[in-house]
């Protein structure tokens, strides 16, 4: 099981070829509280970079992008329901969705834990 | 830091927002706090539930004197000024030619002057405008040695008498010259919150023990302005810059009742006939709440259409409000559809979201009326 981070604090945990993604926590603590999310249907084909997700807060609506290209195997329905678990549990049980990874090798650009850890020090 | 954000004015507790560990951001050239750590949901709902305080020094406290200053001022804004009784506010506008709006403004009759409170980022053009206007009638002094903060909320009165007993039986829109801690405050009983609650001018020198006085209180907690802002959208009551500009008039706005009726019937302020004659045969477009279906929310430039797809107008404030639990939203639509209850879309990242038009507030003001 690998996970890797994006420079716009998006995580991916891969097993095998299927990836679960969401956003980091400090992502979240950067977006506040967290009201609604819309998550892409089964099928749909993500693209690399491109959007995949919206989350709002309070504040204000925010993309979330594709860590990795594939289609998506299922959303978390929990988090529709509950879009303040985005806050409570980024990194867990906060996932925003299941994808069949359409190209491996896109993992090796992207950031380990602790280069991201790094990255968002130096960034913030 | 930026070189940006070294030229943003600061006002007198900008050290204690820091030490609070508030989120600070740039607003109206002030370096001001977004959020604390609560955050902002949770400093709405401690708001609505008990009190919290608000720094809003960054807003333009203004004294008018001369021989009849209230006559002076209804040359610019609609309201009824002479008729205000000494002690008492009232919410004006300062209108254009056009009768747009150029700012809002509260104006309270403090006896030997009128004193005036207006948007931080309207202050210097609403000074500069009322110098001009009003050259020869009344002397125009910016108060920049005060600051100014708000106590909201249902706990607010039973705070504020532990320091300010007579504050417990102040009217609404009324005003008190007082003592805090042994140092003069002027309240008065207003807000923009659609609570209960007082603003507190003071000093700048002692706001700082003054906020600290407060929030040593077990009812009350610093508030960002993140929720200042979700609590006058719940409240439905304009944001200037958003829900009423320059481009807006009191009509269309929905702000007729800040129009009385000798000021309709005798005119004397900027843009009186486009006004007469949209009060007599209506304006084409009028502001409206709206309530979005489920939970997400439709921010502000969102394209509102009618119920066959056309275009009829946009969002100008729109998020989501914790105590109404739901997306909500004020906005500009065609007068034909301006009626509570007409169904609208809302066009958000290029699809409909179902929407109506709703009553506002969104959730019920809870004034202090005696």
């Amino acid at each position: 099981m690998t996970v890797k981070y994006t420079k716009d604090h998006e995580w991916v945990r891969v097993e095998g070829d299927v990836g679960t993604v969401g956003v980091t926590d400090f992502a979240q603590s950067q977006l506040g509280d967290v009201v609604f999310v819309e998550l892409p249907e089964a099928g749909r084909k993500l693209e690399q970079g491109k959007e995949a997700a919206v989350v709002e807060s309070v504040k204000a609506a925010s993309d979330v992008y594709a860590p990795v290209s594939g289609t998506v195997l299922e959303a978390n329905q929990a988090l529709v329901d509950d879009p303040a678990m985005v806050n409570s549990a980024a990194e867990t049980d906060g996932w925003f969705f299941k994808l069949t990874l359409s190209d491996l090798s896109q993992l090796d650009a992207l950031m380990d834990e602790a280069a991201y850890k790094a990255f968002v020090e130096e960034s913030h | 830091m930026t070189e940006a954000a070294t030229a943003l004015k600061t006002t007198p507790l900008h050290a204690l927002h820091v030490e609070l560990g508030a989120r600070m951001v740039p607003f109206a050239g002030y370096d001001m706090p977004v959020q604390y750590p609560l955050g902002i949901l949770k400093e709405h709902q401690h708001t609505r539930e008990k009190a919290g305080l608000f720094d809003v020094s960054h807003m333009g406290q203004v004294r008018l004197t001369g021989d009849d200053p209230a006559a002076a001022l209804e040359t610019l804004v609609p309201g009824d000024i002479k008729g205000l009784a000494q002690g008492r506010m009232r919410y004006t506008l300062f209108l254009n030619e056009q009768g747009g709006i150029l700012d809002d403004l509260m104006v309270t009759n403090a006896g030997d002057h009128l004193f005036l409170v207006v948007n931080a980022a309207c202050k210097e053009q609403d000074v500069a405008h009322l110098r001009e206007k009003l050259a020869g009638k009344a002397e125009v002094e910016l108060l920049d040695d005060l600051a100014l903060m708000a106590l909201q909320g249902p706990a607010a009165a039973s705070v504020m008498a532990r320091f300010v007993p007579e504050a417990a039986t102040m009217k609404f829109m009324s005003y008190l010259s007082a003592t805090f801690n042994g140092v003069p405050v002027i309240l008065t009983r207003s807000g923009y919150t659609g609570e209960d609650g007082y603003e507190i001018s003071c000093d700048k020198a002692d706001a700082e023990a003054i906020a600290r006085a407060l929030l040593g209180e077990a009812e009350v907690e610093a508030i960002g302005l993140g929720a200042r802002d979700s609590l006058r959208l719940e409240a439905g009551l304009c944001l200037y810059g958003h829900d009423i500009d320059t481009t807006t008039t009191p009509v269309e706005a929905a702000l007729e009742w800040t129009l009385p009726k000798r000021r309709r019937a005798e005119g004397g302020f900027p843009g009186y006939a486009i006004i007469h004659r949209q009060l007599t045969e209506g304006a084409s477009r009028r502001r409206v709440g709206i309530q979005p279906e489920g939970r997400q929310p439709a921010r502000d430039h969102t394209e509102i259409q009618d119920a066959s797809g056309t275009r009829i107008g946009e969002i100008t404030s729109g998020g989501f409000g914790p105590t109404a639990g739901a997306p909500v939203a004020m906005g500009y639509v065609d007068t034909a559809n301006s009626a509570i209850d007409t169904p609208l879309a809302l066009i958000v990242r290029g699809k409909p979201l179902p929407a109506r038009v709703a009553a506002t507030p969104f959730v019920p003001q809870r004034y202090y009326r005696g």
